[in-house]
């Protein structure tokens, strides 16, 4: 695809609020998902003929299955504390893309059908009827949302715009409107088992290659084992770690971690993909199937313990809902959720986090590195917003924040932070997160990555900052091909874990042999 | 949606990738290549034959580091890289390589 025609924002040193340009990103729409696409994952497609009631009777049954959804209708008193929060909004002016907006979309429905005064007095209370121009809106703005939850931070009644956008995205599913992007990665996945659709047999013959390739490289014989039943540790990790730059280098360091220590691990073709898209579309149903496949491959390989790799959104679904979905941590009442507990091996937790992982062996002091081998680069590090405002990391509190720093600061003499208000819980979204890493939307995704490169910039004019370090796979592909866009090298942007394959020391069997 | 080159048409999906991927010939790749603005030489057929052979076989595009290793036996190690392939094809060797050579479009976080 050839790259789209629009105006790149200036970087101007200073993160700074724009002026409100009403529809400035409106003209931003991504593929609907076609028929088929829908009825992989359950819904139908195409405007379903009774859209109207359906979409309403959706919102009803969302409204009881969630608490929460209700209280984040009614609580918000339009403050305007989040307006100037969303990097969508600060990228483009459009004023639909103020989180508080962006509710009211749905807020101004939900006051119309399920309020005494929006019932009998809409017209005083901001209450509309729900048309297909409306429906049309949604589908714009909720795929302008990546459900990065930094809005959130800064409400005063803790709304929360991401469960806002994921039930707009279901009522829209609901009624035949789904996006091609996500949707087709789900059926996929349900399909052949990850996002990519990469068979068993490619996944191997990639694996191999792999494999030869870090043996040239370092005379280690580092295995990526896969399908290994009666392996102590299950590998889960995005299937763009298997076939993209710079995702691939990340899982080579995963591989070395282990091999350094003699782990016994596997990864496993049926949980190939650790991503989790029925999160994005707020379907329970198409994510509880997506989790499965990993509880499934557990049982069936006999793991001891389930190791997630670096996947932001995949971490928020591990961490914060595997356990009642799968029975993967403690809640989940099913058999196999408890014959799973009871395999799992109690002294790990479950899941764990492949940073958590390798930070552990580090401080037990089993891992060797050359600190001087990443001299080259001087680091920072992008808190990815679903490990950051969805999920912790180990039992420590903010290891989220923590865990990864020092994994980097244990591999690398060079590591500069970001203005404080850009990292951490108020980290900003790479831009792509959450169903938007997709080409058609590519001028949202250009500018919604603003305030990031504006505090990217500043490091690296600063502290000659070179090196962008990630823990998920969306913010390695949208860096690499947003961050030129800013007059930066997409080779800038990488993997924690990449940093940690290059200092990592292994032995290099090949000398023993000649020794000997 | 498509094309039509000497009364022969192909069908395309919204993001101009071929729907059926048996409709894919020469004529096709230089119509898909001129709308991606990118002037076929022979190095970039070298690539598109690679992917279409390694999809014969695999039934999905390869990895990049697939990529990269066939080209650089193929080439010479100079050429093994993605440094190399993104000179080829300016918006990425998957996407747009895949798009030219009648694959369809890998999806995910990539």
């Amino acid at each position: 695809m050839a790259a789209p025609q629009f105006e790149v924002p200036k970087l101007t040193g200073y993160a700074e609020t724009p002026a409100v340009k009403e529809g400035a990103s409106a003209h931003i729409k991504s593929f609907p998902a076609s028929e088929s696409v829908q009825a992989a994952i359950g819904f139908p497609g195409g405007l379903v003929e009774d859209w109207h009631d359906k979409a309403i009777a959706k919102m009803g049954d969302l409204l009881n299955r969630y608490r929460s959804l209700r209280v984040f209708m009614d609580a918000c008193v339009h403050c305007g504390a989040c307006t100037d929060k969303c990097h969508y909004f600060l990228g483009t002016g459009d004023p639909k893309n103020m989180p508080v907006a962006r509710q009211d979309l749905m807020r101004q429905v939900y006051r119309r059908h399920f309020t005494f005064a929006g019932k009998y007095f809409p017209a005083l209370v901001g209450a509309k009827d729900l048309t297909e121009d409306l429906l049309q809106e949604w589908y714009t703005y909720y795929y302008q949302c990546s459900e990065c939850r930094r809005c959130s931070v800064f409400c005063p009644y803790g709304i929360d715009t991401a469960e806002v956008t994921m039930a707009g995205r279901e009522i829209l599913d609901t009624v035949g409107i789904g996006q091609k992007y996500t949707n087709e990665i789900m059926g996929k996945l349900h399909k052949i088992g990850n996002n990519l659709g990469l068979p068993g047999p490619a996944l191997a013959n990639t694996l191999e290659g792999l494999e030869e390739d870090i043996l040239d490289a370092t005379g280690a014989p580092v295995k990526l084992p896969i399908d290994v039943k009666g392996a102590e540790i299950l590998l889960v990790t995005p299937s763009a770690d298997f076939f993209s730059e710079p995702h691939v280098e990340s899982l080579v360091g995963y591989a070395k971690v282990f091999h350094a220590t003699g782990a016994s691990w596997t990864l496993s073709s049926k949980a190939s993909e650790a991503g989790n898209f029925g999160m994005f579309i707020g379907s329970y149903e198409n994510m509880r199937r997506a989790a499965l496949r990993i509880r499934e491959a557990a049982l069936e390989l006999g793991v001891k313990r389930i190791v997630v790799g670096e996947c932001g959104h995949a971490w928020r679904v591990a961490y914060s809902f595997w356990n009642t979905l799968t029975g993967v941590g403690a809640g989940g009442a099913d058999p196999f959720s408890i014959e799973l507990q009871k395999q799992l091996d109690s002294r790990y937790p479950a899941p764990q986090h492949i940073c958590e992982y390798t930070y552990d062996l580090i401080q037990q002091g089993k891992l060797n590195f050359d600190k001087s081998l990443n001299d080259h680069r001087v680091i920072t590090f992008h808190d990815s917003c679903n490990v950051a405002r969805g999920a912790r990391m180990s039992d420590m509190p903010g290891g989220q924040f923590v865990i990864p720093r020092e994994v980097i600061k244990a591999v690398a003499n060079n590591f500069h932070d970001m203005a404080e208000e850009t990292i951490g819980e108020s980290t900003f979204c790479c831009g792509g997160g959450g169903g938007i890493l997709s080409d058609d939307l590519m001028e949202i995704r250009v500018k919604g990555a603003l305030p990031r490169m504006e505090a990217f910039n500043n490091v690296v004019q600063e502290h000659k900052v070179n090196f962008l370090a990630l823990i998920c796979a969306i913010c390695k592909a949208q860096f690499t091909k947003v961050v030129p866009y800013y007059g930066f090298d997409m080779s800038m942007v990488g993997g924690v874990h990449q940093l940690v394959s290059t200092a990592i020391l292994l032995v290099d069997e090949r000398e023993n042999e000649n020794q000997e | 949606m498509g094309f039509e080159i000497n009364g022969k048409t192909y069908e395309t999906d919204e993001e101009g990738y071929l729907v059926n991927l048996s409709e894919w010939d020469e004529e096709a790749a230089k119509y898909l290549a001129a709308e991606e603005k990118v002037d076929l030489t022979e190095s970039h057929w070298e690539v598109i034959n690679f992917l279409r052979e390694y999809y014969n076989d695999y039934q999905i595009a390869p990895a990049v580091r697939v990529l990269t290793k066939a080209i650089g036996k193929k080439l010479g190690p100079e050429k093994g890289n993605s440094k190399y392939l993104y000179e080829l094809f300016p918006y990425g060797p998957a996407k747009q390589a895949c798009k030219i050579a009648g694959l369809p479009k890998p999806t995910g976080c990539i």
